[in-house]
Formats: structure tokens, sequence, C-alpha cells
């Protein structure tokens, strides 16, 4: 158990994989705020098919393991298509990126669909009494209220995506975990390894956390307390 | 008719409105001419808000006609946020934006629909913050403000988009007493201004001192209507007598 030895020997290393561990997570979360927003504004809209296709996919994403997902996109899906192109490949990260974003997608569409919900009908109605359009009433006035009461939910969902990526160690993603797997297979210095990866992702989520924070207080506006209904 | 303004601004015909199998409104016959301020009174659950809200389409009806400016706007070919660009409604929870300040909560529609630039509309919005009183709280944001500088507010709001239809629901009802004389204020001066007006109300002296022609609703109909003097000082219907005899 010597901490010195690990330091010096696997912070390279793992510092490396802290690298494809934040680069994978924002890509990730980025894909995954355009995928939730498309899929929770399907799932509100009056088109039956958009709605059926939102509930399908929430329901399934969030029905399965993750691991399963990532074994389906990185193992299954190119099968699949070499099937008709089999020069294809899918490289590690980008399949990870994609499961990533996937799974976000339909936890984020959720949260996103509260939000919306929080914003009280007035709002819409007086958007809609100026001749606004519904989808100018959606973007203009109901996003970005429903943004800010989502912003908790939303940043809690972050936490999780970061520290999702270490599934994708499991498809050979080189993140931390899976640098970390390599180091101990040569050293046999697991509890301190691990011990450092664990306060890598605190560092790293404590950061996302104090960013959150601050975004939260600047969105911060007087809001008078309604009376009567 | 009651009123000398005799150009049809909007004419109701035989609106139905059903909540489920609730029905609301029973059959609504209404005509409100240019540049004519009607209030519309009457027991909570008459359906006057229903009324007032199916004129600019934010309750669908159920059956029944109205057309505004000629626009039959159950017409499905017509386009409502054309017509709603001309008409301004203020209610009574106010709903400002509480996330712009108020002279955005003003430049916005008329910025977003492209009526003006955003030069033009931030003129229009300093004006119209000058015309209720509030030129130094264009800055503010709704909830800073009281519900009576609120309101005014929203009024401004609906001006903004230069309407020559103006619908109030119960746009005193949720303000604290000292502050209803404030909006009332305001709605006479753009009564006075020849504003075309329907306001749904509890305010008897307002509705019997600015409006031309007063309606009486109950039980999803309108059951009596005339100018004030005639509906304050001699109303003929049982419900109305029996109404004012409660609220007076």
């Amino acid at each position: 158990m010597d901490f010195g030895r690990v330091l010096s020997e696997a912070t390279p290393m793992l510092l490396e994989g802290l690298k494809l561990t934040i680069g994978v997570s924002l890509i990730a979360i980025a894909i995954g705020i355009l995928i939730g927003l498309i899929m929770c504004l399907m799932k509100m809209s009056g088109n039956i098919i958009l709605r059926a296709i939102a509930g399908v996919y929430i329901w399934v994403i969030r029905g399965t393991p993750m691991l399963v997902q990532a074994f389906i996109v990185f193992f299954g899906v190119p099968q699949v298509i070499q099937l008709f192109a089999p020069s294809f490949r899918l490289d590690a990260f980008t399949a990870g990126i994609i499961t990533l974003s996937i799974n976000a997608g339909a936890y984020l569409a959720e949260i996103f669909r509260g939000g919306i919900l929080a914003v009280p009908k007035g709002q819409t109605e007086a958007a809609r009494s100026l001749g606004l359009p519904k989808g100018k009433t959606m973007m203009k006035v109901v996003l970005p209220q429903a943004l800010k009461f989502s912003i908790p939910a939303l940043v809690n969902q972050f936490i999780i995506s970061v520290k999702d990526t270490s599934i994708l160690s499991a498809i050979g993603l080189a993140e931390i975990v899976n640098k970390a797997k390599t180091y101990v297979g040569k050293s046999y210095e697991f509890f301190a390894t691990y011990i450092f990866v664990a306060l890598f992702y605190l560092a790293l989520i404590s950061i996302l956390m104090v960013i959150s924070n601050y975004i939260e207080k600047k969105l911060k506006y007087e809001e008078k307390k309604k009376s009567g209904k | 008719m009651a009123s000398d303004k005799t150009k049809e601004k909007i004419r109701v015909e035989n609106l139905h409105k059903y909540f489920d199998k609730n029905e609301v409104l029973k059959g609504i016959d209404a005509s409100i001419y240019e540049g004519e301020v009607v209030c519309v009174i009457g027991p909570s659950g008459s359906g006057k808000s229903t009324f007032l809200r199916c004129l600019n389409k934010l309750e669908e009806l159920t059956s029944g006609k109205i057309v505004i400016d000629n626009y039959d706007i159950t017409d499905k070919k017509v386009d409502i946020n054309k017509v709603r660009e001309n008409i301004g409604m203020v209610f009574q929870q106010f709903n400002l934006f509480p996330n712009m300040t108020v002279k955005k909560n003003i430049m916005m529609a008329p910025v977003e629909l492209k009526k003006m630039t955003k030069q033009e509309a931030e003129e229009k919005a300093m004006q119209l913050l000058a015309r209720v009183g509030l030129s130094e709280k264009s800055e503010a944001f709704p909830g800073e403000l009281s519900g009576g500088q609120q309101q005014r507010v929203a009024i401004a709001r609906a001006l903004a988009m230069n309407p020559d239809i103006m619908l109030f629901d119960e746009p005193t009802s949720a303000l604290d007493p000292e502050m209803v004389g404030e909006v009332l204020d305001v709605m006479k001066e753009l009564a006075a201004e020849g504003m075309t007006m329907v306001v749904v109300t509890h305010e008897m002296g307002f509705a019997r001192e600015v409006s031309d022609r007063v309606l009486f609703m109950a039980e999803g109909g309108i059951m009596e209507e005339g100018t004030p003097e005639q509906i304050f000082d001699n109303p003929q219907n049982e419900r109305t007598q029996d109404f004012l005899r409660k609220v007076l």
C-alpha cells in the first residue's frame, strides 16, 4: 500500500484518463441536452406519432442498464452494420459518447418536461394573447423559465453522467477507471490506486457543483409570490 | 343600441362552450362596437371570464361563431395569431414574464413578431411606461413591483402591439384595495381615448362610470344588457336585481 509510489507512477496515466473522462462527459452531456430537449418537445407535442417515439425511447433507455446499452452500441450494432458495410468500425470513444448521450438524453427529456410543466399556464396564455405562435411562445417564454426550474435536477444528471463514464471502461474506453485497472494489473496497488481514482472523481464533481451553484445564482431573479389561485 | 358607436367590431353568435359535459356558455349572442367600453358583470361561475377568453380563442369554443373585424376566428383558415395581434389582453394574475425586465416584457412581442425594430420597440416601451406612470421602473423585474404596478405594466405590454381591442379579465381582483384605483385610472384614460374595451369586472363603480354598455351574465347566458343607468338604476331582470342588491 505505497501511496507515494502510486502517486508518482500512476498519476500521469490517471490524468490522461481523466482528460478522456472529462472530454467524453462534456460532449455527451451537450448532445444529451439536445436529444433531451427534442425528445421532451416530442413527448409534449400534439402529434401522437412523435409522442409515441419519444415515449418508447425514454421507456427503453430508462428501463435497461447502461452497461448493456454500451455493449449493444459497441459490439452489437457494428455487427449488424458490417452485414452491409464490411469495413465499418466503431471505436470505443465514439461508441462511448453515443451510449452516454442517448442515456443522458432520456433522463434529461423527463427533467425538461418537469421544468416545462412547472411554468404557470398564465405565462403561455399571456404570450399567446400577444399573438406569439406556439413555437415562439415555447422558445421565448416557457423554455427559459423551465430551464431555471430544471437546474437542480440537471446538475444531478450531469453528475451522474460524469460518473457513468466509468461504465464505459467495460468497452475499452481509456478513461480514468480503465487506466487504473491497467495500472493495478501491473502494480497490485488496488487500495491506493482506487482511492486516487475516487479522489479524482470527487474533485471533478466538486468543480461541477461550484460552477452550477454560480450559474444558479446568476439566473436567480426576484419572483413575486402570486396571491390567489 | 344604447351606444352611439355603430361600427361592429366583435360579433358573437350562438356561442356555446362545454368543459367536459358541463355547459358553461349556453348560447351567447352579442355585438361590441368600435370605441365602445362594455363591462361584463355577474356572479362568479356565470361564465364571464370564459366568454371573454373565447373572444381571442384562449378558450376553444364548442360551437357558435365569433367574428372580429370581419374575420371569423372560428374559421380554421383564419390565422388566430394575426387576429390576436390586434387584441390586447390583461389578466387577473398579471402574467408578466418574471425573467424579463419591465421594458423587455413590453418589447418582446413587437420585436419577436417583427412589428417593430428593437429601437422602435424600446421607444414605444418607454412611451407606454410614461403613460402608465412607471418610467423609472423600466429596468426592474416584475417581482420587484407591487401588484398595481405589475398590472399597469401588463396593460402597457398589451398596448405595445397597438391593438384596437382590449380585453380585461378581472384586472383588479388580485390587487390589494389601495392599488385598485391606479389600475382603473389607466383603464379610464384608455377608454377616454376611444379604445374598444371588454371588461369583466367586479368594480361596479367603474362599470357605472366608464362603460357605454353593461352586460349582466348569469348561468352561462346574458340575462340583461343596457346602459349603466338602465342596469344599475332600473334593472328589469330578477337575477340582475338580486345580484345588484348583493353587491351594491
